[in-house]
C-alpha cells in the first residue's frame, strides 16, 4: 500500500533532514508511528500524502508514486485517495456539521457531490452517532463529537488510506478510547489502510504494528 | 463557482458583522458621488426648466441672482422693490405682456406671492379643488403648501405679521382659501397666491373700517371737515374680508406708485425680446432687466464646479476605502491561514483559494450593489421632493 524507498527530505532553509531507506506498509494494515517531537513524524506523513516532495528517493501509494506527481494531479490524488484525520480537528466553524463532513467535496473538482455522497455521509454520521447533530454549527460541539465529524470527513471520499496526526491527541482517555474504536471499524469497514501517529503508548497494543520513528532520523545537517 | 459561493456564503453569514461594515464602506462610496449626480441633475433640470419658461425678468437693479430667487422660486430674501409703474411700462411699449409679483409676506412661513390671473395661465396651473382668486382677500395654495397646511378651500389662512414687534404696523390678514393648485414639482407648489391688491392690504396700502362720515357713533371721530374725517384709535380696522365689509376696503394713495417686487416679461417674439432688453440697457432707470436662463445658468456653472470639487475629495475618499477594504481582506486572509493550510492539506487546487475569496468579493459587491441600486432608485424617485426640499423651501 504505501512504499518508501531511499527518501532523504531536507526543508528548504531548515536544519531538519529525514532520510528513510525502506519503509512498507501493507493494505488494510493498522500502522502506528511513535517517536519524540521533531523526529520527522508529521514530515513522513506529508511525503506519503504529497503535501511535500522529497529530493531524493520515492513514495508510492497504492501503487501511485506520488512523488512523482504533478502537483495539480498530487492535490488530486490526495483529495480522493487519502484521508486526513487532524489533532485540532481542522474544522471549519462557519459551515455545521454536515457541510463540514462534505467540504471535501466542495473545494475540488476531482470529487462530485451527488445525492448518493449526501446519503452516505448521512449513514457516516450515523455510525459515528452524530446524525442528530448535522445541522449544528461545530462551536456546540464536544471535543469528542469535534473529532468524529472530522473522521467523517476524512472517510466519505472513501479513501484508500487514512492518516492520523495524533487524532486523539485532544481527547480525554475515555473518548480516545471510544473514537479509535470508531476510526478503527471505519477502516476495517472501508478496508483502509490505516497510518497513525501518536504519543499515546496506552493506545499502541492496538494498532497492527508499532515504528519507532526514531530509527529513521537521519541527523542534522551540518 | 457554484460551491465557492455557497462556502462564500457560509462564510459571510457567519461573519455578518465585518460583512455588514465592509457593505455599508462600499456602498457609502459608491452611493455618495451617484446621489449627488442624480440630486444635481435634478435641480439643474427643475432650476432651468423654470428659467427657461420665463423670458424675462424686470426687477429693481442689483444682484440678480437674489431677484431670480425671488421671482422665480419665492425665496426669502425679498429684493429692492420695484413700483407698479414699471410694470405699465412694459404693457404700454406693446413689445411684451407683462405679469407683475409682489412676493414678500408669508402665511406661516409659506411665501405669499401678489399677482395677477395671468401668472396662473402663464405657469399653466391647474385646480386640484376649489377656483381661481375672484374677490379681494382670498387666496389659492399650491398643492405642497395645501397638504403640509391641511387646508382646502373654505378653509382660512392667516397672514404673518412683517414684525411681531411693531405694534403700530400692519394687521395679519384672514385670508379665504378659494383653490387648491395642482401639483407641478416647482416651487409653486409651495406658495400662496393672492391678488396683488390683497398683497397691498397686507401691507397696509389698502384697508377696510367703519364708515366714520356716516356712523352715528361720534366717539370715534377726533376731527371732521366738509373733506375729511380723522378717526382716533378706537376705530376697528377689518382684519378680514368678508361680502359684508368688502365694500369699505380702500387704497390711499396711487396705484401706479404702489411696490412690487418683480415683473415677468413676456415677449410677442424674439424680435421684441431683444428690443425690449435694448430699452432697458439704454434707459437710465434703476430697473434691470434679466434673462433668467442665463443668470440660473451661471449659477448652475458654479454648483457643478463645486461639484467637481467635492467629486475628487470622494475619488480620494473612496481610494482611502478601497485600500482599506483591501487590506480587510488581506488581514481576512491572514486569519484564515489555519483553514487556508486545511484545505491545502486535504488537496484542494491553489486557484481553489481565489475562487473562495473572489466568490466573497463578488457577494460583498452584489449586495453592496443591490443596496445602491435601491437607495438610488429611491433617490431619483423622490428627487424632486428632496430637491424642492433642499434647495427651494
Amino acid at each position: 500500500m504505501i512504499k518508501i524507498t531511499d527518501l532523504d527530505f531536507v526543508y528548504p532553509h531548515g536544519e531538519f533532514r529525514l532520510m528513510v531507506p525502506d519503509f512498507n506498509i501493507g493494505r488494510s494494515e493498522k500502522v502506528a508511528v511513535i517517536g519524540p517531537s521533531g523526529s520527522g513524524k508529521t514530515t513522513l506523513l506529508n511525503l506519503i500524502a504529497g503535501i511535500t516532495v522529497p529530493k531524493h528517493g520515492t513514495v508510492e501509494v497504492d501503487e501511485v508514486t506520488v512523488s512523482r506527481l504533478e502537483d495539480r494531479h498530487r492535490r488530486a490524488f490526495r483529495i480522493t485517495r487519502i484521508g486526513f484525520v487532524f489533532q485540532d480537528f481542522a474544522l471549519l466553524d462557519y459551515l455545521d456539521v454536515l457541510d463540514n463532513i462534505l467540504h471535501p467535496y466542495r473545494i475540488t473538482r476531482a470529487l462530485e457531490l451527488s445525492r448518493s455522497v449526501r446519503q452516505r455521509a448521512s449513514v457516516l454520521a450515523e455510525t459515528m452517532g452524530i446524525a442528530d447533530k448535522l445541522k449544528r454549527p461545530v462551536g456546540e460541539l464536544s471535543q469528542g463529537e469535534k473529532q468524529r465529524t472530522a473522521i467523517c470527513r476524512a472517510l466519505l471520499p472513501d479513501p484508500s488510506l487514512i492518516l492520523a496526526d495524533e487524532a486523539t491527541g485532544n481527547l480525554d482517555p475515555d473518548n480516545k478510547s471510544r473514537i479509535l474504536d470508531l476510526l478503527f471499524e471505519c477502516v476495517d469497514a472501508h478496508r483502509a489502510t490505516l497510518l497513525a501517529v501518536t504519543h499515546d503508548h496506552e493506545l499502541l497494543a492496538r494498532f497492527d504494528r508499532v515504528v519507532d520513528f526514531q530509527g529513521f532520523r537521519g541527523g542534522v545537517v551540518e | 463557482m457554484s460551491d465557492s459561493l455557497y462556502l462564500a456564503w457560509r462564510y459571510i453569514g457567519f461573519n455578518r458583522w465585518k460583512t455588514l461594515t465592509l457593505m455599508a464602506c462600499i456602498t457609502l462610496i459608491t452611493v455618495l458621488p451617484l446621489t449627488l449626480q442624480v440630486l444635481l441633475s435634478e435641480t439643474e433640470r427643475q432650476m432651468l426648466a423654470r428659467a427657461a419658461s420665463t423670458p424675462l425678468v424686470v426687477g429693481a437693479g442689483g444682484s440678480a441672482l437674489d431677484l431670480m430667487m425671488s421671482t422665480l422660486y419665492f425665496g426669502r430674501d425679498v429684493p429692492e422693490l420695484i413700483d407698479m409703474s414699471d410694470s405699465e411700462e412694459i404693457w404700454k411699449t406693446g413689445l411684451a405682456d407683462a405679469i407683475p409679483l409682489y412676493v414678500r409676506f408669508r402665511a406661516r412661513d409659506y411665501p405669499i406671492v401678489g399677482t395677477t390671473l395671468d401668472y396662473f395661465d402663464f405657469r399653466g396651473l391647474g385646480f386640484a379643488a376649489g377656483r381661481p382668486l375672484a374677490v379681494l382677500g382670498e387666496c389659492v395654495l399650491g398643492a405642497e403648501a395645501a397638504r403640509r397646511l391641511e387646508l382646502k378651500p373654505g378653509d382660512s389662512l392667516v397672514s404673518s405679521p412683517d414684525n411681531l414687534f411693531d405694534l403700530a404696523g400692519v394687521y395679519p390678514l384672514k385670508m379665504s382659501v378659494a383653490g387648491v393648485l395642482k401639483r407641478t414639482y416647482s416651487a409653486d407648489d409651495l406658495a400662496v397666491f393672492v391678488d396683488l391688491k390683497t398683497a397691498w392690504i397686507i401691507e397696509g396700502l389698502g384697508h377696510g373700517h367703519g364708515d366714520v362720515a356716516r356712523d352715528g357713533d361720534t366717539s370715534v371721530v377726533l376731527e371732521r371737515s366738509e373733506d375729511n374725517v380723522v378717526a382716533n384709535a378706537s376705530l376697528v380696522e377689518y382684519t378680514e374680508i368678508t361680502k359684508a365689509n368688502i365694500d369699505s376696503f380702500h387704497f390711499h394713495g396711487e396705484p401706479e406708485n404702489y411696490p412690487i417686487s418683480a415683473v415677468i416679461a413676456l415677449p410677442h417674439d424674439a424680435k421684441s425680446a431683444a428690443i425690449l432688453r435694448g430699452r432697458f440697457l439704454e434707459s437710465l432707470v434703476t430697473a434691470q432687466i434679466v434673462v433668467p436662463f442665463e443668470v440660473i445658468g451661471a449659477l448652475m456653472q458654479n454648483i457643478f464646479r463645486i461639484k467637481n470639487v467635492l467629486d475628487a475629495v470622494i475619488v480620494v475618499v473612496g481610494l482611502a476605502t478601497v485600500l482599506a477594504i483591501a487590506l480587510v481582506f488581506a488581514l481576512s486572509l491572514r486569519l484564515r491561514q489555519r483553514e487556508i493550510e486545511t484545505i491545502f492539506k486535504l488537496g484542494c487546487q491553489r486557484a481553489t483559494i481565489a475562487h473562495l475569496l473572489a466568490a466573497e468579493i463578488i457577494l460583498i459587491l452584489f449586495a453592496s450593489g443591490v443596496l445602491c441600486v435601491g437607495i438610488l432608485l429611491i433617490v431619483d424617485h423622490y428627487s424632486a421632493d428632496l430637491v424642492r426640499l433642499i434647495f427651494v423651501n
